[in-house]
């Protein structure tokens, strides 16, 4: 708890420039307005109505508060334009990308540490993949699965999901794996311990503190999929649809609750993330 | 006597970047049944080598080692021996119960034989009670001796201790040394024990083998007059110092070509 106060002061200084950038950012239309009815407004009238305005280019924080608000508590969940229902769309996708990818990534970093011929034919593509830009990838994706047959909107957008988040995995989970020293492999080796058993219960257990710092970079990857994934579907759900369509219409407002409707998720997910690698590394006696 | 552990004319050679590195060469010893033998020598001069061969950790490039006149990899497997290294290497996750019940579990002890031989350890190197500590919970002293305990709970007649001490300060080692003369004689075991120190290797052992680096080899071997039962204060006779000082010599002799 002693971050609070740190953390704290970073939000308000980061509101403020927001507040100033508004201004600046909305001023011009006000002028320009103002100028059409023949009126010069005072100084404070300016920033009164760069505020408040319909279509600012640059929403003021209340602004978007607002409307967060308006869009979570005050709607409906099963409305179209609850952010709930889009939050939840977008969410689904990205666990099912994030049991999907974990699950390859730690598949992958088995085979890659139990095989010399694994690791230097799959480590190099691993690395590839992650240069392909997403955003070039995620149409392929949704149109191939798309002509297979897949109707559920979920599985290309999972995929996608999946592919940004296995990576973080993979090489965290090579490294957790490879982390028992020599000592503690050459004393299963006088027990006479076979591979299976030293993998159970010597490099699976030593690796979990890894897995975790893995994780929390891989759902974030996870979300950030869907959300691209979402962009060039035509999706008219999820919140990456929300950005999308925001866009389209001009309704700066939608945009801006959309990316902090998906912030708060991913911290959401991270923080969960974080209260489960403490309550298990001090049950296995290695927190730091 | 029944010779436990045999090697004739062991070498062993490294190939490194830098040419070949002679770890160990013309190596002659045998370790008798319930001896306990110190192998000492400065650093690089293959003692810890030494017992990694006679354990199957590495491999000879010449001569022949047996243990219980098998070969290391056929007594390994027949889980001859325990091995203690300088570190405890304690799972942070598991009890200290735990942690003497791994080498048990691998090698499929039944769930009552395993509680009952954890407990018979345990009560061995003193930390009864202390089964359902995490390692963090327990000293460096008091870890050296659950790996000890955990080295000693399946039936192997040989300890293989690899500077088992040599992270600890001097108090706890002097108390240690004191346990474990007490355990070896109460177990019977043929004891191979890597050290640094002189005085350590005199108060533990019944054989004492000096070696010499560059190549790794055998400078001398002193069989110790000394009786089993040792207080610690027998340090300072005149037979304990006049050990100590053949060691010194054997040591610096091993020097006298560098």
């Amino acid at each position: 708890m002693k971050s609070i106060g740190p953390v704290l002061s970073v939000l308000i200084a980061l509101v403020a420039i927001w507040y100033g950038a508004t201004v600046w950012m909305n001023s011009g239309w006000t002028y320009d307005q103002a100028e059409r009815k023949g009126l010069t407004p005072s100084f404070s009238e300016v920033v009164q109505d760069t505020m408040n305005q319909k279509r600012p280019r640059l929403p003021a924080p209340h602004q978007v508060a607002e409307e967060l608000w308006k869009t979570t508590v005050e709607k409906k969940v099963t409305s179209k334009r609850s952010l709930v229902f889009h939050g939840w769309i977008t969410l689904r996708a990205t666990l099912m990308g994030f049991a999907l990818g974990t699950a390859l990534g730690i598949a992958l970093a088995v085979a890659i540490v139990y095989s010399r011929v694994m690791e230097m034919s799959v480590m190099p593509w691993a690395v590839i993949s992650q240069t392909i830009p997403i955003v070039a990838l995620a149409p392929m994706i949704i149109v191939l699965s798309s002509s297979i047959g897949i109707e559920d909107r979920n599985v290309p957008k999972a995929i996608i999901s999946a592919y940004l988040c296995f990576f973080p995995v993979l090489v965290g989970m090579v490294k957790g794996l490879r982390s028992p020293d020599a000592m503690q492999l050459d004393l299963l080796r006088t027990y006479g311990a076979s591979g299976i058993t030293s993998f159970l219960k010597l490099r699976l257990p030593t690796s979990v503190p890894y897995l975790f710092t893995s994780l929390k970079i891989g759902i974030a990857a996870a979300l950030v999929g869907t959300i691209v994934g979402e962009l060039p579907t035509g999706a008219i759900r999820g919140l990456g649809a929300r950005i999308l369509i925001g866009d389209q219409f001009g309704n700066p407002m939608m945009i801006w609750s959309a990316l902090f409707a998906a912030a708060i998720l991913a911290g959401a997910l991270v923080t969960i993330l974080g209260i489960v690698q403490n309550i298990t590394l001090k049950r296995m006696g290695m927190a730091q | 006597m029944t010779s436990v552990i045999q090697a004739t004319d062991l070498a062993l050679t490294f190939q490194t970047n830098d040419g070949p590195v002679h770890a160990l060469k013309d190596i002659n010893l045998e370790i008798n049944k319930g001896d306990f033998v110190s192998f000492i020598g400065p650093s690089g001069c293959g003692k810890t080598t030494f017992l990694r061969v006679i354990a199957d950790l590495e491999k000879p490039t010449a001569g022949e080692v047996t243990v219980n006149g098998v070969t290391p990899e056929q007594a390994r497997k027949a889980r001859a021996y325990g091995y203690v290294f300088q570190a405890a290497g304690l799972y942070p996750w598991r009890t200290i119960a735990g942690n003497i019940k791994l080498p048990l579990e691998i090698m499929g002890y039944s769930k009552a034989d395993q509680a009952e031989r954890v407990d018979r350890v345990l009560e061995l190197v003193e930390l009864s009670g202390f089964g359902k500590k995490f390692p963090w919970q327990l000293s460096g002293g008091m870890q050296q001796r659950a790996s000890i305990a955990r080295a000693l709970a399946f039936d192997a007649d040989i300890l293989l201790m690899d500077e088992p001490f040599g992270a600890l300060d001097e108090i706890v080692r002097d108390h240690l040394n004191e346990q474990l003369l007490q355990l070896w004689k109460r177990t019977n075991k043929t004891i191979g024990f890597v050290t640094h120190s002189i005085p350590e290797a005199v108060y533990l052992s019944t054989k004492i083998v000096v070696m010499s680096p560059r190549p790794g080899r055998i400078a001398d071997v002193i069989e110790s007059p000394l009786p089993k039962e040792r207080p610690l204060d027998i340090r300072d006779t005149p037979e304990f110092l006049e050990i100590a000082h053949r060691v010194r010599e054997g040591l610096r002799a091993g020097h006298a070509d560098d």
